[in-house]
């Protein structure tokens, strides 16, 4: 596979990368310190990095955005944009889900990758974005959401880890410290979108993935008017 | 950039449609609506979550659909504006970031722009020529609220709005209270035609002396709305008579609600131009559609002078052709774009015409 794809995440952090197909280098990157401004910066980004790189949209060989699960209003702003880029460019759109970008970290940083393992995000409201993985990297179970001592008993990656260790270890799952910090992020996302199209995966839906319902219950009054 | 008759593409996400219109000065070429009101009816209100996810879903289609109608392509678009607030959060999120990614995908300037005055902005479509200073009624679902306007593109005052629920709202709420379903303006105002608005007599919010004063000592509330005690007395209407085993009188409490309704809405705004000099009043949002308000409104005006501009319905609702109409004004009128970095603003004050 040729050319520069533009990699976008927003299910954690603001996250935008150009990673070259050719040999996986990821050209540029840039990701917001904070988990609440995905509106304000991401748009920028985008263009600060086409113009930083001198890559014009329409030349990208296609954009790999994450789908979630992530918290709802930043995860919409990513893929929102990521679809108008691809229609205004006319570029094909692959949609990856976002806790790929965790498993392509634990690849890259685990020197023995254990035989099964979970990589969890935060999902607020006391629970976890998590899925399980073999030690390819193959997805086993998941994505789901729920509460930390729902986890299976394994090594957990990513900032889920960092969040509730506690339950984790009541639970028998093994958080693993160092991974405490780690964020879904474009530029991991991008090299795992890039193996997934050179194996052949299709990538055409880019659904979100919010695993939960709006909030939203029927009142009372509308199920009597309805009955 | 034409700056004489700009071509603008204006975006609207504030609340439960995905708009996208298209203007070349004073004249629309598009303006496409997807809705996702019927997501909403079951729980007889708007539930934003169930919103913001239909207008990821709408955009892009929508921006095609508008594109195809307009029959111009994005390079010949000289500018992008786009609703930053007032409204809900995470809907308005969607329409803002598809339109900064607009901006960088076309390399056009972005303009982020207010919701209230947007739907002024109807105003100046097909050359009307719009009087130096005039007043406008805003009334839906979200909004009930009395501008004067002095300049579109620089001089917006709010002289009265709702210190509780919208107008749309309180029609909503009491179409439910008399189980007639959602939405409630077009309900209650179809049941109302049978009944008797002078059955009941409900009450006008903050229309007592202590709130209202006199035109040399204004009250508090001289200009503003109130409808939750309406709301709250129709209730206790609807259970007087559950109580006493008899049959709701659904007609005759429609028409009376609505009447309580459109008396206060349209005195407090006939007050409200008299006061301050305007002699032209522009009505906007969805509860324009109410035959009874346009009606009592269009009397009240001729008696106190007032001349009543009431835009075709369908620019009366949420739309992206207002957006890009009031945008085409600011373009022509030299104003300066937002750039990429702004955020949304759920509660936007109408002094705040461009972000």
């Amino acid at each position: 596979m040729n050319g520069i794809y533009l990699s976008i995440d927003s299910s954690a952090h603001a996250s935008v990368a150009l990673v070259d197909a050719a040999n996986g280098t990821v050209l540029a990157e840039r990701t917001s310190p904070a988990p609440n401004d995905q509106t304000e910066t991401l748009n920028a980004y985008v263009a600060e990095l086409l113009a930083d790189q001198q890559i014009q949209g329409p030349a990208l060989a296609g954009i790999i955005v994450g789908v979630g699960p992530g918290p709802f209003t930043g995860l919409r702003v990513g893929l929102v944009a990521a679809r108008t880029f691809a229609y205004v460019w006319g570029v094909p759109l692959h949609g990856v889900m976002s806790l790929e970008a965790l498993v392509q970290r634990v690849l890259d940083t685990e020197g023995q990758v254990p035989s099964e393992f979970v990589v969890a995000a935060d999902a607020r409201r006391r629970e976890l974005y998590w899925a399980r993985f073999d030690a390819s990297g193959t997805l086993l179970e998941g994505p789901r959401v729920g509460a930390a001592d729902t986890l299976p008993a394994l090594p957990v990656y990513g900032a889920g880890a960092g969040l509730y260790p506690e339950q984790l270890e009541q639970a028998g799952a093994q958080p693993v410290a160092s991974s405490a910090e780690w964020l879904a992020e474009a530029a991991l996302l991008g090299r795992r979108g890039l193996q997934f199209l050179a194996d052949g995966v299709d990538l055409s839906d880019t659904a979100p993935r919010y695993l939960r319902e709006s909030d939203a219950q029927v009142p009372a009054f509308m199920r009597k008017a309805q009955a | 950039m034409n700056r004489n008759e700009p071509l603008v593409l204006g975006i609207e996400s504030s609340c439960d449609e995905t708009g996208v219109g298209i203007v070349r000065g004073t004249r629309m070429l598009a303006n496409t609506v997807s809705s996702s009101m019927e997501e909403h009816v079951r729980f007889g209100g708007v539930i934003p979550e169930i919103a913001a996810r239909a207008h990821l879903d709408a955009f892009v289609p929508t921006l095609d659909q508008a594109l195809r109608t307009a029959n111009v392509t994005l390079d010949e678009i000289d500018a992008i504006a786009v609703t930053s607030g007032p409204g809900l959060a995470g809907a308005l999120m969607v329409g803002v970031s598809a339109a900064k990614a607009l901006a960088v995908a076309t390399g056009k300037p972005l303009y982020a722009i207010n919701h209230l005055v947007a739907h002024v902005g109807v105003g100046v479509l097909e050359g009307t020529v719009l009087p130096e200073q005039f007043g406008a009624l805003l009334v839906s679902g979200g909004h009930t609220e009395i501008l004067r306007v002095g300049s579109l593109t620089e001089d917006v005052q709010l002289l009265g709005a709702t210190i509780d629920d919208a107008a749309g709202e309180a029609f909503d709420k009491v179409a439910r209270l008399l189980g007639l379903g959602y939405p409630g303006g077009p309900a209650i105002s179809k049941a109302a035609v049978e009944g008797d608005r002078k059955a009941f007599r409900f009450p006008r919010g903050l229309s007592l002396p202590k709130f209202v004063g006199t035109a040399e000592k204004p009250g508090k509330h001289r200009h503003n709305f109130s409808f939750s005690g309406l709301k709250t007395s129709v209730a206790r209407c609807v259970e007087h008579f559950e109580a006493a085993g008899e049959e709701v009188p659904v007609a005759d409490i429609a028409a009376s609600f609505q009447e309580a309704v459109v008396d206060v809405i349209t005195s407090k705004a006939v007050r409200a131009c008299q006061e301050h000099g305007l002699t032209t009043l522009l009505l906007g949002g969805g509860v324009a559609a109410n035959r009874r308000l346009r009606e009592l409104l269009a009397a009240r005006c001729a008696s106190a002078g007032i001349g009543l501009t009431v835009p075709p319905f369908e620019l009366c609702t949420d739309n992206g052709g207002m957006v890009a109409a009031l945008g085409a004004q600011l373009v022509a009128g030299g104003a300066e774009p937002s750039g990429l970095e702004f955020a949304t603003d759920s509660s936007q004050p109408v002094t705040e015409i461009l972000r």
